[in-house]
């Protein structure tokens, strides 16, 4: 496909000159890289791009900060070469100081090492792999959001407690599925459960009718779906025309961001148990913040991924402000050393191994009958505490804590 | 039970039936693909944006004026199909004096523009279109559960597909089709509007793709997305078959569907590739395509 190259290498280069106009020193140069336009693009996508400037102007107009901040974009395509050379080029040539968003883990973890190798900060919140903050773990990354432990342990426990002990699991085959798949079947296992089997399917498949007979014929009580974005809506569609859930199987969907439901509608989606730790109707707070980015964002609500996006940049540039420097291992270093405080996620810390500390929340999608209307998808079923939602520091093999 | 390479015979059967299922998109798009290609000399990218056009088709139709499944599939061809004949008149026929390369530059970038636009629109997560009530839920077959939407893909398909094959390759109408390809100043001669027949063909290949496009959307989201991905497995499809090769595209999309459902079963992390690793042999054994005649 010489042809798909030909328009690969003239976008990159339509970017790169877009980028090379904002060159200047004095300035905090923040890229958010991430899927624009494929199966991840109503996860992070755009949207991210609207929470990081929502998160500089907040941050801008409620400390009369003189800082300077540009916020560039990018799309890694959801691939780990094209995500690097990206962040190579802004931050050799742009003068990019952090990176943010970063969803797709494998991507995630070739972004880290380069940013690692140029001292730059890494603002993960798009990525799932616990790796991140384990054994791939870095002084320069910050890995916000959630990761493949907490959704493990949230949503596995809670499944395996309630009888789903038997388990399948259709897998996205790279990084981010392979550690779900892994951290999900520590669970299940530990809480006295059986894995059947997994298939591992290719990122953004459409047609998973083959890999659901696979799993209907396991006979496990519960297919668990390691995989996101498109992949577990058309599985979750594609499960119900087979009559999975009908024939007494369930499906346990283990990333699921609000995008996905309202995709899907609640007709399909109703009754799906699943962790994040945001959602816009938690307080009022994330309600008024969710309300303006939905202003800003064609009307489409925030998921978790903006969410994320909007509280790093508020803890990086307050890090920033806090040393009069952008360099990135400097500013890590103190965002790890402030305790965190904003709207969207309250109070909490940044561990040594790069892991942001919050609570966690298991929550079902709503019958449509208990709908209010568009966006009103879920029901809060539990809240897992700060200390008990993430690895406990000691068990991720990270080089950085001794 | 009886088993083969350690599957269950009864699973290999549903397997099978599945990737009959896949493969009947397959052969829908690449046949539309493979008429426009064989008797119009253009390389049609813009297959894939015509096919999630028909998708979002039935999805407006369906959201912004209530109509249902079954006039969509008839309405969004005819929609799709018209536009198609539009980008023909007045875009594509400037490009017939040059080299291949230019109409797919063209046919390629409108793709991007119609995607993008509609990416812009709707996001990437797609949207949700409800099964059709008459061929909701599904039959126990013993050895799997068949949707009865999948069967009727299977079914239409078929009969789409024989149904196009029929009519150029056996019917007056598309002999002076297969001759205007051939020499189209002697048909002209002969007091046939050529010109007028070969927008024709564009627009019925384009209301093909949207046609497929329609009979997909309760199977998969209606994504922007949705074209792009399939488009160059389809391509694979038309280039294994032989460029332009009515009955060649059919067989092939069958079962290369056939071949990647085997795939999913036995080693699933190739089932993205296994298509073009026998595109790379076939090339290799017979540049033509299986069912191509060398030029």
């Amino acid at each position: 496909m010489s042809v798909l190259k030909m328009a690969a290498a003239v976008a990159l280069a339509l970017g790169a000159v877009s980028a090379q106009a904002q060159v200047s020193d004095g300035v905090v140069k923040i890229g958010v890289l991430n899927d624009m336009s494929s199966l991840y693009a109503d996860v992070g996508g755009p949207g991210s791009v609207v929470a990081a400037k929502m998160a500089v102007e907040d941050y801008i107009k409620a400390t009369k900060s003189k800082l300077k901040v540009e916020i560039l974009s990018a799309d890694h395509q959801n691939k780990p070469d094209v995500g690097s050379q990206i962040a190579r080029q802004w931050f050799d040539v742009d003068h990019v100081d952090a990176i943010v968003d970063i969803p797709n883990s494998g991507v995630a973890l070739a972004v880290s090492a380069v940013a690692r190798e140029k001292g730059k900060a890494n603002l993960n919140t798009g990525a799932a792999s616990s790796d991140l903050t384990g054994k791939a773990c870095s002084p320069n990354t910050v890995h916000w959001l959630y990761d493949t432990w907490m959704l493990a342990h949230g949503t596995g426990s809670a499944i395996v407690k309630t009888g789903g002990d038997t388990w399948f699991f259709l897998t996205s085959d790279y990084a981010f599925g392979h550690a779900l798949e892994r951290d999900t079947s520590e669970v299940v296992k530990a809480n006295g459960g059986k894995v059947l089997g997994a298939v591992r399917h290719p990122i953004n498949t459409q047609d998973f009718s083959s890999f659901l007979l696979q799993a209907q014929a396991s006979k496990a009580k519960v297919i668990g779906l390691a995989n996101a974005g498109a992949d577990t809506t058309n599985s979750i569609k594609q499960a119900a025309e087979f009559g999975i859930v009908k024939g007494g199987q369930s499906l346990a969907g283990l990333l699921v961001f609000l995008s996905d439901v309202h995709a899907l509608g609640l007709q399909t989606a109703q009754g799906l148990i699943f962790t994040e730790t945001f959602y816009w109707d938690l307080n009022d707070q994330t309600r008024a913040w969710s309300k303006r980015f939905a202003a800003a964002n064609g009307g489409k609500y925030p998921t978790m991924d903006h969410a994320g996006v909007y509280a790093v940049i508020l803890h990086y540039l307050k890090a920033v402000e806090a040393i009069k420097s952008d360099d990135g291992t400097k500013a890590v270093a103190e965002m790890k050393k402030l305790p965190t405080d904003d709207p969207l996620f309250g109070k909490g810390t940044i561990r040594a191994d790069g892991r942001k500390i919050h609570p966690a929340y298991l929550f079902e999608v709503k019958k449509p009958s208990e709908s209010k209307g568009a966006y009103d998808y879920y029901k809060l079923r539990a809240t897992i505490p700060a200390d008990q939602a993430f690895r406990p520091l000691k068990d991720g093999g990270c080089e950085l804590v001794k | 039970m009886t088993e083969i390479f350690g599957i269950p015979t009864q699973a290999l059967f549903g397997q099978l039936l599945i990737g009959l299922i896949n493969g009947s998109f397959y052969a829908l798009l690449s046949l539309g693909l493979a008429v426009i290609f064989g008797l119009l000399n253009i390389i049609n990218f813009t297959h894939g944006a015509q096919y999630m056009l028909g998708a979002f088709c039935a999805y407006l139709l369906l959201n912004k004026t209530g109509v249902g499944y079954w006039w969509s599939l008839l309405l969004a061809p005819l929609i799709v199909g018209a536009l198609g004949m539009l980008i023909e008149r007045l875009m594509l026929k400037r490009l017939y004096k040059l080299d291949h390369l230019y109409g797919l530059l063209l046919t390629f970038g409108l793709a991007l523009v119609i995607q993008g636009v509609f990416r812009n629109e709707y996001g990437t997560s797609g949207q949700p279109y409800a099964m059709p009530a008459e061929l909701a839920g599904g039959r126990n077959l013993g050895f799997m559960f068949l949707p009865n939407y999948r069967a009727w893909v299977i079914a239409t398909s078929v009969a789409v597909c024989l149904g196009t094959w029929f009519v150029i390759e056996k019917t007056k109408l598309g002999s002076y089709l297969r001759a205007a390809t051939e020499n189209p100043a002697l048909v002209q001669a002969f007091g046939i509007n050529v010109p007028r027949m070969i927008t024709l063909t564009y627009g019925f290949g384009a209301a093909l793709a949207a046609f497929a496009g329609v009979m997909a959307a309760p199977i998969y989201q209606v994504n922007p997305q949705m074209g792009a991905d399939l488009i160059i497995v389809v391509f694979a499809v038309v280039v294994i078959g032989g460029m332009g090769s009515i009955m060649g595209s059919i067989v092939t999309g069958f079962s290369l569907g056939i071949i990647e459902g085997l795939t999913k079963v036995f080693y699933p992390e190739a089932s993205n590739t296994v298509i073009f690793v026998i595109m790379a042999i076939v090339l290799a054994v017979r540049p033509a395509g299986l069912f191509g005649a060398q030029k």
